[in-house]
């Protein structure tokens, strides 16, 4: 687990500031939401690039939040780390059907 | 100058802070207000020590608020006039300044902490050649002067917050041992510093390293292991 954290962190260094960047580069345009939609359709290097940054994040997020669950609630055990699985299966699902909204 | 007030935390872990007026004297450290107030108002009062030096490590307490050796503590240096002694924190409490060490021990037992010979690494002459210059030789000199007192393990967050941690002092044991080429139980420590207590549970918050009388750096210890147990699940060695 503690590999898969620090491999999905590292990935996601890059996600964030490649999205960040891209954001304030969109903002700056003056794109509306309608246009950038516009442009994310049928886009395969953005569904690659948001579903893996997605999935990184799903891997991420519940190691630390079964860590944060066990030492600063004390909640430990199977349904500590069923909770933490299942906050990780929710960003997965929301995130992959997020994305597959701006690409289809 | 003012008379030092002192609160000594008394009694066990439903103790409380007790008050005491002692008067100052040239070089006093803590340990010496600790001895003054049991020779001349309370003897009673529990603690432990043994060296007075800065050799044993046996008189580390809680001493505002952070732990420390109480006789390499310079009152003059602490500031103020009042000090507030209690015992070393995450261990459990025998009475009034004396912690037990046992949990703290038997996590060193837990990381493999005795050496285990290696066959084969010894020359003719009973003796393995360990090169001074060499990396791993170097990385056992970082680490091998810990005695055991007790302070990185006090002043550990992840200890308070997961009592079932290993702790600073008995990692670093462990890191000391993992670059010994000497050592014949590498596999079984790094598999024993790789649980949810192990070495990958500090948040390196360097409490351990800043607060070491002897000025180790645990947290680099435990960033070694980290590395070390992570290329050896790669290698599938554990």
């Amino acid at each position: 687990m503690w590999i898969a954290q620090r491999a999905s962190a590292a990935a996601m260094a890059v996600f964030v500031a490649v999205h960040l960047a891209t954001m304030i580069y969109a903002v700056r345009g003056g794109l509306s939401a309608g246009e950038i939609l516009g442009r994310t359709h049928g886009q395969v290097a953005w569904l690659l690039f948001y579903g893996l940054f997605v999935l990184a994040a799903a891997i991420h997020t519940p190691i630390g939040l079964r860590v944060v669950a066990r030492e600063w609630l004390g909640w430990r055990g199977r349904s500590a780390d069923l909770a933490a699985s299942l906050a990780g299966a929710g960003l997965l699902v929301g995130g992959l059907r997020a994305i597959w909204g701006l690409y289809a | 100058m003012p008379d030092l007030t002192v609160r000594v935390w008394r009694g066990g872990a439903d103790g409380a802070l007790v008050s005491y007026s002692v008067p100052r004297q040239a070089s006093q450290t803590v340990l010496d207000v600790v001895t003054w107030i049991q020779r001349h108002l309370d003897p009673t009062l529990s603690y432990r020590f043994s060296c007075r030096v800065g050799m044993c490590g046996s008189c580390a307490m809680t001493v505002n608020g952070a732990p420390r050796w109480t006789c390499r503590t310079h009152v003059s240096r602490l500031g103020g006039d009042e000090i507030t002694i209690e015992p070393l924190r995450n261990l459990p409490l025998v009475k009034d300044l004396v912690a037990d060490m046992a949990p703290f021990f038997d996590k060193w037992a837990e990381v493999g902490g005795p050496f285990v010979a290696k066959e084969g690494v010894a020359t003719d002459n009973g003796f393995a050649r360990v090169e001074p210059a060499s990396r791993d030789r170097q990385a056992v000199d970082a680490g091998i002067e810990c005695i055991g007192c007790g302070v990185c393990y006090s002043a550990c967050d992840t200890v308070a917050w997961n009592p079932k941690y290993l702790g600073p002092a008995a990692l670093n044991r462990a890191w000391t041992l993992v670059n010994d080429r000497r050592d014949g139980a590498r596999t079984e420590r790094l598999t024993a510093v790789s649980g949810d207590a192990g070495c990958h549970a500090c948040h390196t918050h360097t409490s351990c390293a800043e607060l070491c009388p002897k000025g180790l750096s645990p947290t680099l210890s435990i960033a070694g292991l980290k590395r070390a147990t992570a290329l050896a699940t790669v290698r599938g060695e554990i």
